[in-house]
């Protein structure tokens, strides 16, 4: 990663002076690097190396999820470069104000890294590729059209002669972009469309995989942080006499509603940060508690007149003059992201006025925006080292708001020394923008064919738009947290959906598949329950109530099919099924269990298929879609983010339980594109799971599972 | 003064002897490949192996790991191909990679004593928190592994 990044420092150099230059104060040139004489930049994508290396720009993080050589492929493809010498680089945000937004959007959330940018970077490879080939017909004097090109090998068949993309690349960079490309058709893709290896995995084997955490610098301190427990707090006053004969402490930074310690070393802030008897002020939180925040939903559950996000035929009517009439309350806790690298940050001031940061994200440009924000230096002077993120999902993006890169400013600023502030995991999970605390209150009335003719759905619940964007919201309504309510496929005559509103002092945000997480729970749980109320069996019911939507309905079949629906499972297990659309995909999952002694579910297989449209990169697909199957099997079984007394009571992984190898089930993945649009594959994959799982259990024991999680953390396992 | 063999070679560190191992290894010694989790031994990020053995470096003094031969992500075979890692190349394992060098280091330390796991034995000993949830292309690697 490093050597790959240097280069990157170099080409933008140059890419920098192209555009006005001047800006790249505090950049250093590797001296006597023949070689990077001869790299040229065909255009803001990709840059050719007079070694046929090819150097492909990536706007968007990489934090697991393959969208890097996800990414690279659909570039490559377009490009007809050989896919063994591409090697990439994570776009400098400046880049995009320099040069007039190029890039795009670099926010890597909402599944959005390949299907917002798929066509601007294809375009890109076609683009290049012709330039590289009229390069080459230029210096042959013939027809381009006479020409071919193959894995970066451009041929005039007529004369037998070739040439390289690095033999042509300097005259290619000087040849004006063609107006127009044409992409390829993805039937005749032999780049993308393919499981290739991805390009992040030696570094990820070895140690060598360079994380934001990771950054040594010369005379660098460490800072640990105790933030205000209570939501909303102050700090009031600390006791630095405690800690007066720690080892290692050079200072202590006092923050607006926390306090940090800078150290020689991290183990030594953190000793001295947990010793420091602090007292806060609690700003008039510091008594609710999950119980309080319940009965506050509940209320909103029971609440008259909330705004409707749908409203279709006449639900009260028809529920009034309903003979079977079915309702169900269902509760979801908050839920935290805990990914595995913590928030951290590393802030350098420079003598020359610049100013360097390293931090995880999902989204460079919103760290370039906060460390200018916070440090008060010009965009153009920060430099955004980028790096791998060990994870992300949704806590480095979105709502939150560059937390961790406004404390290493000022942090750094105080102790006058390059500092790296590392939040412990207390921290990480007593101070997140959660996956919202939301309920939901359902009643249907079914006709006499078992088949429902009226739906009312009540959902109370944090809005998430309420911290993310508040001026986005009108009416107290935010349809968001309404997903596949607002916009549910069933065909039920007399639907609605309203919302009550119920904010709380805990923060939330976007959590790996957001609002689906739970509302696909809510939606398929309740449903299940119908089908069972009508002796129906649960796939076919939803077969019937399909009938519109036909992408919804071939993955649910794609699904069932691979999972053998219908088929006899040996004694004792059962299957449950689900699908949702989201994220611009379509998935569905079977579940296969048996109940434990205690009435835990044992999982024993999960099934699932996804339709996103274009694969393109069909290997990731599976590992995303494996990957949220733990996601959310954590999630349903022990996932809980409880308060008490204003604060977050799980403070590690001791009590905010996560998955491990021996409940991992086996996960078997359909992939089923139909073409014609592009979804995404982080997200979808989980939220199906979930309510397959519980229908599951539903089918088992006859019971309905209304809340999660299923082992509450009192419970033992 | 504190005597660490590391991956073959001696380091002299001055630090207090309570320091766990993997801030050690991380801020003194400049060896970035083990990471940090949770720092109470409940993840397995920070796994590294004295005498072959997996450790949680977060929770182990640094006293307690002088004079012992340690070897960390970085050591584990001299070109990054050792058995196990080549195998996670060849599944595809990691995501994010956070937690893979750990993970790595914990399977490699099995392997030593059984090469041959079973699902319940693999169940045991590999307790390794993965966020992104690579469980599942972990068990099939050590079984093709196993099977070599
Ligand atoms: S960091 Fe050591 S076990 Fe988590
Ligand atoms: S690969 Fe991301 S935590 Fe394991």
């Amino acid at each position: 990663m490093n050597k790959v990044m240097k280069l990157g420092r170099r080409n933008f150099l140059k890419a920098s002076a192209a555009v006005g230059g001047g800006l790249m104060l505090g950049f250093y040139i590797p001296a006597g690097n023949a070689a990077a004489a001869k790299d040229a930049e065909i255009n803001a994508w990709i840059v050719i190396g007079g070694d046929d290396s090819v150097l492909i720009r990536v706007a968007h993080s990489e934090m697991g999820q393959g969208a890097m050589t996800g990414l690279a492929q659909l570039v490559a493809e377009e490009l007809e470069c050989d896919w063994n010498k591409v090697k990439t680089e994570f776009v400098d945000p400046r880049l995009n104000i320099t040069r007039n937004k190029v890039y795009g959007g670099m926010a890597t959330v909402g599944s959005r890294a390949i299907r917002t940018s798929h066509e601007y970077v294809r375009k890109a490879g076609a683009s290049a590729r012709i330039m590289l080939v009229n390069a080459a017909a230029n210096r042959w004097k013939v027809s381009a059209a006479d020409c071919t090109v193959k894995e970066g090998v451009i041929s005039h068949a007529s004369t037998g002669r070739t040439l390289t993309y690095g033999d042509v690349a300097e005259a290619a960079a000087k040849i004006a972009p063609p107006a127009e490309v044409t992409l390829k058709d993805p039937a005749t893709w032999t780049i993308a469309g393919q499981p290739k290896m991805r390009l992040d995995m030696q570094e990820k084997v070895n140690g060598k995989a360079f994380y934001a955490i990771d950054v040594q610098l010369d005379g660098l301190l460490y800072a640990a942080i105790a933030q205000s427990p209570v939501f909303g707090g102050k700090l009031k006053s600390y006791d630095e006499t405690a800690i007066k004969n720690a080892k290692g402490v050079r200072q202590i930074v006092a923050l607006p509603n926390a306090v940090a310690i800078v150290a020689d070393s991290y183990w030594e802030a953190q000793k001295a940060v947990r010793a420091l008897p602090i007292a806060w002020d609690n700003g008039g939180n510091e008594n609710v508690s999950s119980a309080s925040i319940a009965k506050f939903l509940d209320e909103g559950l029971a609440a008259k007149d909330m705004p409707v996000a749908r409203n279709d035929g006449d639900v009260e009517k028809a529920l009034a003059g309903a003979a079977n009439v079915i309702s169900a309350e269902y509760r979801v806790p908050y839920l935290s992201h805990a990914s595995m690298e913590p928030m951290n940050c590393t802030v350098r001031f420079n003598a020359d006025g610049t100013l360097d940061v390293w931090a995880p994200t999902q989204n460079a440009e919103a760290i370039l925006g906060a460390a200018a924000r916070s440090s008060g230096i010009e965009p153009l002077k920060i430099n955004v080292h980028l790096s791998y993120s060990g994870g992300g999902f949704g806590r480095r993006g979105g709502a939150a708001p560059g937390d961790y890169v406004d404390q290493a400013v000022a942090i750094a600023k105080a102790a006058g020394a390059p500092v790296k502030l590392v939040w412990s995991r207390e921290e990480d999970l007593q101070h997140d923008f959660y996956r919202p605390i939301s309920s939901a209150k359902m009643t249907a009335a079914l006709g006499p064919d078992g088949m429902p003719v009226a739906w009312n759905t009540r959902i109370s619940g944090h809005s998430i738009l309420s911290t993310a964007n508040p001026s986005a919201i009108k009416n107290n309504m935010d349809q968001g947290f309404l997903v596949l309510f607002h916009d549910n496929v069933y065909d039920v005559p007399n639907l609605k959906v309203d919302y009550a509103m119920r904010n709380t002092h805990v923060p939330v945000g976007y959590w790996r598949s957001v609002n689906h997480s739970q509302n696909a729970y809510f939606r398929e749980c309740f449903l299940d329950e119908l089908a069972r109320a009508a002796g129906q069996d649960p796939y076919e019911y939803r077969r019937k109530l399909l009938h519109k939507a036909p992408k919804q309905l071939a993955v649910l079949e794609a699904c069932a099919k691979a999972a053998d629906w219908g088929k006899p499972l040996p004694t004792g297990q059962f299957r449950g099924i689900a699908q949702i659309d989201g994220y611009g995909s379509y998935a569905a999952a079977v579940a296969e269990i048996s109940m434990n002694a205690d009435g835990t579910p044992h999982v024993h297989r999960i099934v699932q298929a996804i339709d996103p449209g274009y694969a393109v990169n069909p290997d990731s697909i599976k590992a995303q879609m494996e990957g949220s199957v733990a996601w959310t099997l954590s999630a349903a079984l022990y996932g809980e983010i409880t308060i008490k007394d204003g604060r977050v009571e799980q403070g590690n992984f001791d009590r905010y339980r996560m998955l491990l190898m021996n409940h991992m089930p086996k996960v078997e993945t359909v992939v089923v594109p139909s073409g014609g649009f592009w979804g995404g594959i982080g997200e979808p994959g989980g939220p199906a799971v979930v309510p397959a799982l519980i229908n599951a259990m539903l089918a088992a024991t006859g019971k309905p599972q209304r809340s999660l999680p299923l082992i509450k953390r009192s419970a033992t396992v | 003064m504190i005597n660490l063999n590391i991956n073959g070679v001696d380091h002299n560190v001055d630090v207090d002897g309570d320091m766990p191992l993997l801030w050690v290894l991380r801020d003194k010694v400049g060896l970035t490949g083990t990471k940090f989790g949770c720092g109470i031994a409940q993840c397995g990020a920070c796994t590294v192996q004295i005498n072959g053995v997996a450790m949680r470096s977060c929770v182990m003094p640094v006293s307690a790991a002088a004079g012992q031969p340690i070897t960390t992500i970085e050591g584990l075979s001299p070109n990054g191909d050792g058995k196990v890692q080549a195998a996670w190349v060849a599944h595809q394992v990691p995501q994010c990679g956070y937690c893979q060098s750990g993970m790595i280091m914990a399977v490699d330390a099995l392997l030593k004593t059984t090469p041959k796991p079973t699902d319940s034995q693999i169940d045991a000993a590999i307790t390794n928190i993965c966020r992104c949830g690579t469980y599942a292309r972990v068990r099939d690697a050590i079984h093709d592994i196993a099977k070599a």
